[in-house]
């Protein structure tokens, strides 16, 4: 190969061997030359097979090995599999009334957990309910990762009075307390299952644009930065190809935190009663079972224990992928 | 030879700070060029300066020109046309002078997509065609490492290959080899070596690293405090060395010899350390030079053109002393 043909030194007779290939590491001494039958580890040399193609599933695997992680994994599965098989297991209105109010759960073997004070089924209304929150979940979470995304690039990036002036729009959603802020942005707008999945960005975005902010700003004075410019890379390039792949790591562990309180935002504000009036959700089924809860507390019992299990099992979710993906955690980087 | 790089009277300022004050000098294709100084004598601002990378509150002065045209009055647009593809650069730090998150390949074929035009499979193609001719073995399988995969001196081979993608006529090695253990030093200016021939590309070699200047430069610029204090030949300015601060550096580095070792005494050394970069009047120099006199406090000592390639900023060395008698006698 043509590789191994540039010799390193010249002249000399024990020059070290580090290029040659037929590298015989029990070759006798050559008389004269001390240590000739050791030789450095080098690069052009060294196999390193056993040490490649694990880059990309090396964070899955410590992921995968968290039992926390995987527990929290299931657990959301289960929940989303409940979500979308709810149309086809109770495929009419939750809302509607079915049978005589306050079965107890295990009663009636066709009302399996029970029925509220309306007569209304709740396993229907916790399958639905499920969709509902899951979807502003992660629906709120993306529009405010998009929002608190580019802010946060734009400002961490470009510094300058650009920074100056998105940093005081940050400001301005920060110091107002957010679940005020999402109360009066509901009752303003009609409360819809779109003005509550927005309402919830608004004032979910400020926290990842200020994170996104802090990571470019890190970022942007490394060195492959500086490499990138130097090979006449755009702003938009490096933008998205140098600076954001690195910087996502962080983002993701934020991003699964940011569904869980989403979801427990959207079922409070259900739970106020400001929440879509034709859509059950968990807030809306614990708000209407709160006057009862002496006499039937399993109304309010059993959505919370599903709000608990949902965001336990995303917030386990956002540890596991914390230990994985942040740096200072994996004794490997 | 015609010149294709062409600096004049270069200057850095941030604040009132004027860490580059005023660097002239010039290179030509396939000529190897070292600029030599201790750290803070504005070498590495010096190659930023050239690319235009530097900070924005930093403010240059002076002339650049390259290839007839003046870097400095260009637009950030056609600069950037320029970046990568005529002038490239390379870095001191291997390690982290590589996207952590992309393989190698990925980042050779992204510059030859932006300056080349090509598409992604002859970029990938080429891609492979560069790292073997930085001498990366398998080079069709190391395509798809990703730089934690690879050593130091194989990341700085990448850097090499990625740099000298797009064929540049001038190549900056800021410190390329400082970061490197001795033998990839020597592996990787060989590399330098052979691309400046084959590829007929001018290089600047910027280092502290005398030995390494002796063994390739074709002509060494020796900086001290933002100014260019000293220029030559190799050879000639090794064995002759005039302004004291080059007599200084050449001093301080041990050297071998049969019967002594460098243990065996003190370390010679240069007494004081750089001046900060801070208005100083006079010779920067003048603090820490052992023939200096009460003169060198009011004026910077001009350069002083002794031959083609010679030239010297202090009015004390004989050779100056003497060619400026010469002159008035001659007048």
């Amino acid at each position: 190969m043509k590789a191994q043909q540039l010799k390193i030194y010249s002249g000399s007779e024990n020059e070290i061997s580090a290029g040659t290939p037929e590298l015989e590491p029990d070759a006798a001494p050559v008389p004269g030359s001390r240590w000739t039958h050791i030789h450095a580890p080098d690069a052009r040399t060294t196999a390193v097979a056993d040490a490649r193609r694990q880059g990309r599933g090396r964070e899955l695997k410590i992921f995968l090995s968290n039992p926390n992680a995987l527990f929290g994994i299931v657990v959301l599965a289960i929940i989303a599999v409940a979500a979308l098989l709810a149309p086809v297991l109770y495929p009419g209105d939750p809302l509607e009334m079915v049978a005589r109010p306050f079965l107890w759960p295990g009663q009636n073997a066709a009302y399996p957990l029970g029925t509220d004070s309306m007569g209304r089924d709740v396993l229907a209304g916790i399958l639905h309910g499920a969709w509902i929150s899951l979807t502003v979940g992660i629906a709120a979470t993306l529009l405010g990762l998009g929002v608190g995304v580019t802010v946060g690039a734009l400002a961490g990036y470009f510094g300058g009075l650009v920074d100056d002036l998105l940093v005081k729009l940050i400001e301005i959603f920060q110091t107002i307390p957010s679940f005020v802020l999402l109360v009066v942005l509901v009752a303003i707008a009609q409360p819809t299952t779109t003005t509550v999945t927005t309402a919830i960005a608004i004032v979910s975005w400020p926290t990842v644009a200020r994170l996104t902010r802090a990571e470019f700003r890190a970022i942007r004075e490394k060195d492959y930065v500086l490499a990138a410019r130097s090979l006449g890379f755009g702003h938009a390039r490096i933008i998205f190809r140098e600076i954001l792949p690195n910087a996502l790591p962080p983002l993701i562990v934020t991003s699964s935190v940011m569904v869980a309180s989403a979801i427990l935002m959207e079922s409070a504000l259900s739970f106020m009663g400001l929440g879509d009036p034709n859509r059950v959700s968990w807030g809306s089924m614990i708000g209407s079972g709160r006057d009862v809860i002496r006499t039937a507390w399993y109304l309010t019992a059993l959505p919370g224990l599903a709000i608990v299990f949902t965001v336990l099992a995303l917030n386990l979710i956002g540890d596991g992928l914390n230990d994985a993906l942040n740096p200072r955690f994996s004794e490997e980087r | 030879m015609a010149r294709l790089l062409e600096v004049h009277n270069l200057s850095v300022g941030f604040g009132n700070a004027q860490p580059v004050k005023g660097v002239s000098f010039t290179a030509t294709p396939g000529e190897m060029l070292a600029i030599v100084g201790e750290s803070g004598s504005g070498k590495s601002l010096t190659a930023l300066g050239l690319m235009g990378l530097l900070p924005r509150h930093a403010k240059t002065g002076g002339e650049i020109h390259f290839d007839g045209r003046d870097l400095l009055k260009l637009p950030e647009k056609e600069l950037r046309g320029i970046r990568g593809r005529d002038i490239a650069m390379i870095f001191q730090e291997p390690m982290t002078s590589l996207n952590p998150v992309m393989t190698i390949g990925d980042q050779i074929v992204e510059v030859l997509r932006i300056h080349e035009k090509l598409n992604h499979k002859q970029a990938r193609l080429r891609a492979i065609e560069l790292l073997d001719l930085v001498s990366i073995p398998d080079a069709a399988k190391r395509v798809d490492d990703y730089p934690h995969q690879l050593s130091g001196g194989m990341r700085q081979r990448v850097m090499i290959a990625i740099a000298v993608a797009c064929s540049p006529r001038l190549l900056i090695a800021d410190e390329a080899t400082t970061a490197l253990d001795v033998t990839i030093q020597a592996q990787v200016l060989q590399l330098l070596d052979r691309l400046r021939s084959q590829l007929n590309m001018a290089v600047i070699l910027i280092t502290h690293d005398l030995g390494l200047v002796a063994q390739w430069a074709d002509r060494v610029v020796v900086m001290y405090a933002g100014r260019k204090i000293e220029q030559g030949l190799p050879d000639v300015l090794f064995e002759t060395p005039y302004h004291p601060y080059t007599q200084g550096l050449l001093a301080a580095s041990p050297r071998l010899k049969a019967d002594y070792h460098y243990r065996d005494g003190p370390l010679t050394e240069i007494p004081g350390s750089i001046v900060s970069a801070a208005a100083e009047l006079g010779c920067a120099f003048r603090p820490r030079c052992p023939v200096a006199r009460s003169a060198c406090g009011s004026s910077v000592p001009a350069l002083v053109q002794l031959s083609a390639e010679r030239e010297v900023a202090c009015p004390y060395v004989p050779a100056i002393a003497e060619a400026s008698y010469a002159a008035s006698v001659r007048r």
